[in-house]
């Protein structure tokens, strides 16, 4: 298949399927781009990074993203364009009959299935990505003590407990999270806490 | 057929700048769609907002692509709606596309190396906040619960297909809703 009827179509099943918009795409998006090698989990952390500091809707942003890495600026259109088509499709059909839709009990039912299933499915990511961005070389108990504590664990056990405080209990925008914890990077890689 | 195109070019400029300054996107863009839209432009009531947004819940797809077909159908039929989706995309595809050129290139450089190293443990906690949000929205009962746990067990521990686990999901809420339909309850 050619690979911009490929990415067309992965982003195009995106699109139709994930509910609730943002960060309910990630698991959808890690599977499909680490299935066909497109990015490492390293570099879609790093791509969520530099959605947040960009305009617009995240889903968006990654299907142009992946679309140009893999296939240049006509990638990125296909991956766009297949993003947007159904969601695009699907309401201009509701338009005309939103009322009914609305009461519909189907709709119901299966937005109660979809909506919970998007909860369990980021719990998923984030366990993934948390064993990633923990243990980058794998965990075992053999060399738990030694090589996995090393500074960088424990670097990113503390910037990870201040962010979190921080989104919480501060309500800081997302973008400062980010702008506060490269700084927390850049400060601890010249003093040599830490070792990437 | 004047005043259409000039209503056609006003749809694509507004959710252009709805694209343009919306950060981090989602419920962010809300507000703004609705000074935009509603307050400036008197093109939706602001109760039609509020069903845009329930709407887009129920559907699939980014909220701002949602609002913006929506919003540009009642305002100006099919040729409405693409131009403002168009509009809503148009900046961030630009932006993105832009920063595709040199993001490889650039994360090789130390300073960016340690900065990005940093940004995991924050896109970490901000992963962690989306989970907590999510589950705040989603429906508060013994189904909506399982599926959760189902839903996570399977795809972190058995590394189950995600199209899989969402269809199955879908039919599971609806056989529970109309078994609790036919029991005279709800969900």
């Amino acid at each position: 298949m050619s690979i911009y009827l490929l990415l067309f179509l992965e982003f195009f099943k995106m699109g139709a399927l994930t509910f609730g918009g943002g960060y309910a795409m990630i698991p959808f998006i890690e599977e499909t781009v680490l299935s066909h090698g497109w990015l490492t989990t390293g570099e879609l952390v790093n791509f969520i990074a530099v959605s947040e500091s960009t305009p617009g809707a995240f889903a968006v942003n990654i299907s142009t993203y992946v679309g140009s890495e893999v296939g240049g600026l006509f990638g990125s259109l296909c991956a766009t364009v297949g993003l947007v088509l159904p969601p695009f499709v699907i309401i201009l059909i509701i338009a005309k009959c939103y009322e009914k839709f609305k009461e519909s009990l189907i709709v119901r039912g299966v937005m109660l299935g979809l909506k919970s299933t998007v909860v369990g499915l980021i719990g998923a990511t984030v366990l993934k990505v948390g064993y990633e961005v923990l243990f980058p070389l794998g965990f075992s108990f053999e060399n738990f003590g030694t090589e996995l504590l090393t500074g960088n664990f424990w670097f990113i056990i503390v910037v990870f407990a201040v962010m979190l405080f921080l989104l919480l209990y501060k309500k800081l925008n997302p973008i400062l999270i980010i702008v506060l914890s490269a700084a927390a990077g850049i400060l601890a890689g010249y003093t040599g806490l830490i070792s990437v | 057929m004047k005043q259409k195109l000039k209503l056609y070019l006003q749809l694509l400029l507004t959710f252009m700048k709805i694209g343009v300054v919306t950060f981090g996107g989602g419920y962010a863009m809300i507000p703004i769609i609705e000074n935009e839209t509603s307050k400036k432009k008197k093109w939706i009531e602001p109760d039609d907002l509020i069903d845009v947004i329930a709407l887009s819940e129920s559907t699939p797809g980014p909220i701002s692509i949602c609002a913006a077909t929506f919003i540009g159908y009642k305002v100006a039929g099919l040729i409405g709606a693409f131009c403002a989706t168009l509009g809503v995309v148009l900046p961030s595809f630009v932006i993105i596309y832009l920063i595709s050129l040199f993001l490889r290139r650039f994360e090789e450089i130390r300073i960016v190396r340690y900065a990005f190293f940093g940004i995991r443990a924050g896109v970490l906690a901000l992963l962690i906040k989306a989970v907590i949000s999510m589950f705040k929205k989603s429906p508060q009962n013994i189904v909506a619960y399982v599926i959760m746990a189902a839903s996570l067990i399977a795809v972190a521990f058995f590394s189950a297909n995600v199209i899989i686990v969402l269809l199955s999901a879908a039919v599971i809420g609806l056989a529970a809703t109309l078994i609790a339909k036919k029991r005279g309850h709800e969900l």
